[in-house]
């Protein structure tokens, strides 16, 4: 973590630009804002799984002292959702609810209490339809479909995609390993529960606050849902407090509200409870994995065949891309010569399933670890020396025809390696304590937009004003992990200003240029490239002035200290402000404007939008675990984590950054879960979600957390902002199979399932007791008609990047043909 | 933002007056103490009571007095009972217990009392009226089914109080005092295995102290099974308490808590350390005999079966702890703490 | 307490942030709404309002205390500290510094309420273990930073704040 010589901001540790006011208690939350005349609003929910929607009776909740207003699905009729392929949400179910929790009715009110009461005024009449659970109901019954735009029944993405011969690739291995994994759903539980107000504003447009990471889709959506001029429309995100993924869909309550202070130019706010934001979900999908694997005896991978089926709840949120993500990003972490990817996502009547931090790729990454565990324990090689053997070169355009830049994969598992004494104390710790070891690989930001444009995927605007202050103006939305401060500290580097001379503007569609989110850990490397672009150009301008008026050579001028000044002679030189009102003399205002868009993809095959981004982060793992072989008990003392960063913009943003992921980690593989509980079927149709609590999710506390030994591995990315690659979500994958594969280190039995719990082991334990296979796992893969595999020969086969079996097609953001805005907006 | 019902609220400075107020209507009147079990149920609405007397005012349920034993005002917080060094030193169990309980905050506010006459908890009962409307309700309140095991005739929810099975080992009492006299019953005697009706104070009653005999001679511990190391409602402990003569035991209570709608006294596995040193066959004897009157439903966190199967280990950890075993390591581990750096 | 006559409001007067103040409130109302709602003091923030996850903790009578789980009309005459009532002199408290310069706030939303936590434990406790914060803050959840960094935060408000003088108790990680 040596800072560089050449900054004087970047790489040194700093307390955060926003640090003062978050711990001020000034930070304005969505729910802390009060408006005059605010009202209040507050959601009907379905209280059953699947019906049509037979009538609904508001009259009562009307006339209920301090209501002003009921609106019912009839007021929505326009759908909206976060992929242009799926556009299947209203803000309130017109005729069919989907799952408990899907909203039927708003109420605004004088206060909250009031609104509440007025819920229980209204009588909704369902006509119940079958209730699909699992993936295995909604594969066995096309019949009632959840939503008639689905591939087929209730299915509703099937892909295949083949990267080579995998068949061949097997056949040539010397072991063929043949696994199942099962990855339960859970849930971001950010502490903060959405919230939003809806204004109309003095000149009549209308405003939306939310806390929202992705204001530029909010606004896209309601655009679309409202029917109004988007530029008549202005998202303000505030700071989220605690997003993780969960506030990345445009949500019901921000459309709904929305239209309500339309109708009734009144200030709106609705905060949702907990349960509420339990209900709204979009977390990670229950996956259940088949993983066919050849390797040969000094562990070279032959080929891998995936196929996983994901249980995606009632709608469709991002969950088209979350169906590719389990199958992206395997060949960026390892060299896999040949590669096959089937996968298929299903409709269920739960809340829908989305993007949560690592989306869609965790899944796979723990199957993927543990079966490699296997392998290593099968080949009697090390599982660091396997995968060292094994770990993808840099530089390389892997099978899938993804381009990978800078790998410190092979450096993150020597740094666990030595600072665990793993080489002294695996497989060596006696019985009941181990040590387990995982790898991963992560995204710095999708490489397309969710919506197809070739537009920038960040931008950054500068004013500079004559006081010296620089006011950096971007649509990246803080949401804890800092981007404000990559934002100002990039700026702040390169003009030689101090971070508190700047001020960030940021998610506010009004004032501030687009860009596209806090999603896909995209916002460091886009927003920061975009910001030393809009610097760097007005740092241009800026020595052109000082340049003509002290007849110094542009090219000497040093920006430093809140100086302009000769390399040769610092004496000769101006002030910061004094060179912003010397340039404003010349050229008239100073402002800059930067922006970022990523690469071409090499990826020109039907569904090969996901996975391309501009490089990638490489994180290994190692944790230690004391099980106790009577109660399967596990207890984890220490968890040594290392993460190629690329450069660490400000260190210990970056560390929290680990650590925070290493916690979230290891609340999904020990405790939490977002499950479900059917009622007797010849009682009560219910599907309920077993405990929209704090108390009953398991979120680990302060005293269920190891020590946590963070290393940072820095080789600067051509790519990254000052070398800077992501952080905010890569840390969290190793961390469950590294867990998985230490209790097989401890005690003698796999848990080929997410989360691992004392009574899986117990039970793995017995059937080892017992003479049996000494696991506890999925044992079936249900039957899955698989589409048509799309063939695209990998690089070193002669491919181009494009399927040989697939028509020509126009490249897409994502697979299915997500319009052009001008045809869309014909819709 | 979740938010309470309305209802009336009164603050007798005295208990005649706020046993007077309870009398008045004891159908629609719940004793508000520290919050903590009762508001949350207000907000989810599984409790809607119109009046709620507050205890806040009344020093007299604030008194802590040393006799023959020990008498704990049914108000104090549980802070205020994990930081009486007494009661660490002679009633270990039961400060151990209160030591466990929730969070720091939460022990802050939470009061003996309110612990003692917490609510029985269920999954199909601590949860929002939307949520129970989803179910159809359950008998516990506005239904008439118990989901837990629809042929029951009985709610099963679940006693979740950890002071009262320690307070059982103890061999505690509690007075109750209402608008027409007082009884004191032993703790045991407080509960029916009954979800719904789970007390046998009468609605008209105050608990107002609890009284823990002469600690002569007895060693005293209480294990907590739950998911996390703070915030967690017990889902299996084991309170033991032993007499000893030597290292015979002349004496011995063992109680589980959270695997019926009371505590389970397990006198089987009590007797068969009787007149016996704490040897492992001894102590493997009555954590078989506990495993054996241990019935958990499938109503809490974690699976009943590996509930109930732990059991065992649970009563082994309590008895080898009072045999003098050092149990830091595996308290440690269960407890994920210390429970010495309190500081609350 | 009071009843307002014509509103139905309920009426208190409380210390709150070293100011005496009256204040006037719907009476099913909780400490953590009048707060928030009619004290115009925002920063104190809610995560579940069930006593399940700390956002809401403020100081009441100088001990820790969820002000989702108190009713309002019961702190009449009471001194309740909140995250606004940390700066002294208009300086940041010790644990504020700390909080913002050693990553101990992300996304600040849980932030308030572990300050208070914290400024109450250094107030018992002025050179606490590792364990000692551990357990003293765990009634509050953070979703962002896995708690480590703000362990080193408490420990280092604590050093700051204890006199030179004084031995300072070594402190495990």
């Amino acid at each position: 973590m040596k800072p560089d010589a050449k900054t004087r901001i970047i790489g040194l540790p700093r307390r955060r630009v926003d640090g003062r006011a978050k711990v001020t208690g000034q930070t304005i939350f969505a729910d802390d804002l009060v408006l005059p005349r605010m009202l209040h609003a507050r959601l009907l929910r379905s209280t059953v799984p699947h019906a049509r929607i037979r009538a609904i009776d508001t009259a009562r909740a009307e006339a209920h002292l301090g209501v002003h207003l009921v609106l019912t699905g009839r007021d929505f009729p326009i759908t909206y959702g976060i992929l242009p392929v799926s556009q299947d949400e209203h803000a309130l179910c017109p005729d069919t609810v989907r799952f408990v929790g899907d909203p039927v009715a708003l109420v605004v009110a004088n206060d909250e209490l009031t609104a509440g009461e007025a819920l229980d005024l209204i009588a909704v009449e369902y006509e119940p339809l079958r209730t699909f659970a699992g993936p295995e109901e909604s594969l066995a019954h096309p019949e009632p479909r959840i939503h008639d735009y689905a591939d087929e029944g209730n299915i509703h993405k099937k892909v295949s995609l083949s990267f080579g011969d995998v068949r061949a690739g097997l056949a040539e291995a010397d072991h063929v390993f043949d696994d199942l994994f099962f990855y339960q759903g859970n849930t971001h539980l950010p502490l903060e529960q959405h919230a939003a107000v809806a204004a109309i504003d003095g000149d009549g447009k209308l405003v939306l606050w939310s806390s929202t990471q992705t204001p530029h889709y909010v606004h896209r959506a309601l655009a679309k849902a409202l029917a109004i001029p988007a530029a008549h429309i202005r998202v303000i995100a505030t700071p989220n407090g605690g997003g993780f993924g969960g506030k990345s869909d445009p949500f019901n309550h921000e459309v709904a509200i929305a239209k309500a202070a339309l109708m009734l130019k009144r200030p709106i706010k609705i905060t949702l409870n907990r349960e509420e934001v339990f209900l709204c979900h979009r977390g990670r999908h229950p996956v259940l994995m088949r993983f066919r694997t050849g390797v040969k005896r000094d562990g070279t991978l032959t080929g891998v065949h995936l196929q996983t089926l994901l249980d995606g709840g009632a709608y469709g949120s991002y969950g088209v891309a979350s169906t590719f993500y389990t199958g992206a990003l395997q060949t960026v972490t390892y060299h896999i010569p040949r590669y096959q990817f089937d996968g298929c996502r299903v409709f269920t009547n739960k809340p829908p399933c989305g993007p949560k931090r690592g989306h869609g790729t965790p899944q796979s990454r723990f199957g993927q670890e543990v079966q490699l565990d296997k392998i290593a324990e099968r080949l009697r090689i090390d599982p660091a020396e396997l995968r060292l053997r094994i770990v993808e070169q840099p530089d390389t355009l892997t099978a899938n025809y993804l381009r990978v830049s800078t790998i410190g994969l092979a450096e993150c598992i020597r740094r666990v390696v030595n600072a665990s004494e793993w080489k002294t104390r695996y497989r060596k710790l006696g019985p009941g304590r181990g040590l387990g070891l995982a790898c991963s690989s992560y995204l710095s930001g999708a490489g397309l937009p969710i919506y197809w444009n070739d537009m920038p995927h960040s931008a950054v605007q500068l004013k500079l004003d004559r006081s010296g202050g620089v006011t950096a103006f971007c649509g990246a939305t803080e949401i804890g992990q800092g981007s404000d401060d990559v934002l100002v500290g990039c700026v702040a580097e390169i003009l030689g200003i101090e971070p508190f001379d700047i001020r960030a503007v940021t998610g506010d569609t009004d004032l501030t240029p687009v860009d596209l989110g806090s999603y896909s850990s995209r916002v460091t490397l886009m927003m920061g490239n975009a910001a030393i672009q809009a610097a760097e150009r007005a740092r241009d301008v800026l020595a052109d002035a000082v340049s003509a008026k002290l007849g110094v050579p542009k090219g000497r001028l040093v920006f430093a200290e809140r100086r302009v000044f000769d390399a040769e002679d610092p004496s000769r030189g101006m002030s910061f402000s004094d060179a912003v009102c010397t340039a404003e003399a010349m050229f008239g205002t100073v402002g800059s404007t930067g922006s970022y868009t990523p690469p071409k993809s090499a990826a020109k095959y039907k569904g090969g939008g996901v996975g391309p981004s501009p490089t990638y982060s490489y994180s290994a793992a190692v944790i230690e675990v004391e099980v106790d072989g009577s109660t399967g008990w596990v207890d984890v003392p220490r968890v040594w984590i290392a993460h190629d960063i690329g450069r660490a913009l400000n260190p210990t943003l970056v560390r929290g950054q680990v650590e925070g992921s290493v916690y979230m980690g290891l609340g999904e593989a020990l405790m939490e879960e977002q499950i479900f509980r059917r009622l007797p079927q010849r009682l009560s149709r219910a599907l309920v979600h077993k405990f929209p609590s704090m108390l009953e999710y398991k979120s680990p506390t302060f005293l269920d957390m190891p020590e946590i030994f963070t290393e940072l591995v820095e080789t600067p990315d051509p790519h990254g902002p000052f070398g800077a690659k992501e952080v905010g979500q890569g840390p969290l994958l190793p961390i469950m199979p590294a867990l998985a594969n230490a209790v097989y280190d401890a005690i003698g039995v796999r848990i080929d399932e997410v989360p691992i719990t004392p009574e899986k082991i117990v039970k793995a334990l017995a059937e080892k007791a017992a003479g049996r296979a000494p696991r506890y796992g999925p044992t079936r893969f249900p039957d899955v008609n698989w589409p048509e595999t799309l063939q695209v020969p990998p690089p070193w086969e002669g491919g181009t990047g494009k399927a040989t079996n697939e028509p020509e097609r126009r490249t897409k953001a994502l697979e299915g043909g997500p319009l052009r805005p001008a045809e869309e907006a014909k819709k | 933002m979740m938010r309470l019902p309305r209802f009336e609220y009164q603050a007798p400075r005295s208990l005649a007056a706020a046993a007077e107020l309870l009398a008045a209507r004891p159908a629609t009147t719940m004793i508000l103490a520290g919050g903590t079990d009762l508001l949350p149920n207000m907000k989810r609405r599984q409790q809607t009571p119109e009046v709620l007397v507050s205890l806040r005012q009344i020093a007299e349920l604030r008194e802590v007095r040393y006799g023959t034993g020990l008498s704990l005002g049914s108000a104090l917080t549980l802070s205020e009972l994990v930081r009486m060094p007494t009661l660490q030193r002679d009633y270990a169990g039961l400060w151990q217990a209160a030591a466990q309980i929730a969070t720091p905050h939460l022990r802050a506010m939470g009061t003996l009392g309110g612990n003692l006459c917490l609510d029985t908890r269920c999954n199909y009962y601590d949860q929002t009226y939307e949520w129970r409307k989803s179910i159809d309700f359950c008998m516990k309140k506005d239904g008439r089914i118990c989901w837990v095991a629809t042929s029951s005739p009985t709610c099963l929810a679940v006693s979740s109080t950890d002071t009262a099975p320690a307070l059982i080992s103890l061999g505690a009492a509690v007075r109750l005092v209402s608008a027409s006299g007082e009884r004191t019953v032993n703790v045991a005697d407080l509960y029916n295995n009954d979800g719904i009706h789970y007390l046998t104070r009468q609605p008209d009653e105050i608990l107002a102290d609890i009284r823990l005999p002469a600690p002569s001679g007895w060693r005293s511990t209480y294990w907590k099974l739950r998911r996390r190391g703070s915030f967690d409602f017990p889902v299996l402990s084991v309170a033991a308490a032993a007499a000893f003569d030597g290292d015979t035991v002349k004496k011995a209570r063992i109680v589980l808590g959270a695997v019926a709608s009371r505590p389970i006294v397990a006198n089987p596995s009590a007797l068969a350390l009787r007149g016996r040193r704490l040897t492992d066959d001894v102590i493997a004897e009555a954590a078989d005999s506990a495993y054996q009157v241990a019935k958990p439903m499938d109503n809490t966190d974690f699976a009943l079966v590996w509930r109930k199967r732990v059991t065992r280990d649970f009563v082994t950890y309590a008895l080898r702890e009072l045999r003098g075993d050092d149990m830091r390591e595996t308290r440690r581990k269960i407890a994920r703490q210390t429970m010495m750096g309190l500081a609350y | 307490m009071e009843r307002h006559p014509s509103t139905g409001l309920a009426v208190i007067g409380l210390r709150i942030n070293a100011e005496s103040r009256q204040v006037a409130f719907d009476p099913y109302k909780t400490l953590l709404e009048v707060l928030r709602e009619d004290l115009n003091l925002p920063g104190t923030k809610h995560g579940c309002e069930l006593g399940e996850c700390g956002a809401c903790a403020v100081l009441v009578d100088g001990t820790p205390t969820l002000s989702c789980l108190l009713l309002a009309l019961e702190c009449d005459g009471r001194n309740v500290v909140t995250v606004e009532g940390l700066l002294e002199d208009g300086r940041l408290h010790p644990l504020q510094e700390a909080f913002a310069d050693l990553g101990g706030a992300q996304c600040g939303y849980c932030t308030p309420g572990l300050l208070v936590t914290a400024k109450a434990l250094l107030e018992r406790n002025p050179s606490p273990s590792g364990d000692q914060i551990r357990e003293a803050l765990a009634g509050n959840i953070c979703r962002c930073t896995g708690y480590q960094q703000i362990v080193e935060a408490v420990q280092a408000a604590a050093a700051v704040m204890t006199p030179r003088d004084k031995p300072v108790q070594p402190v495990k990680p």
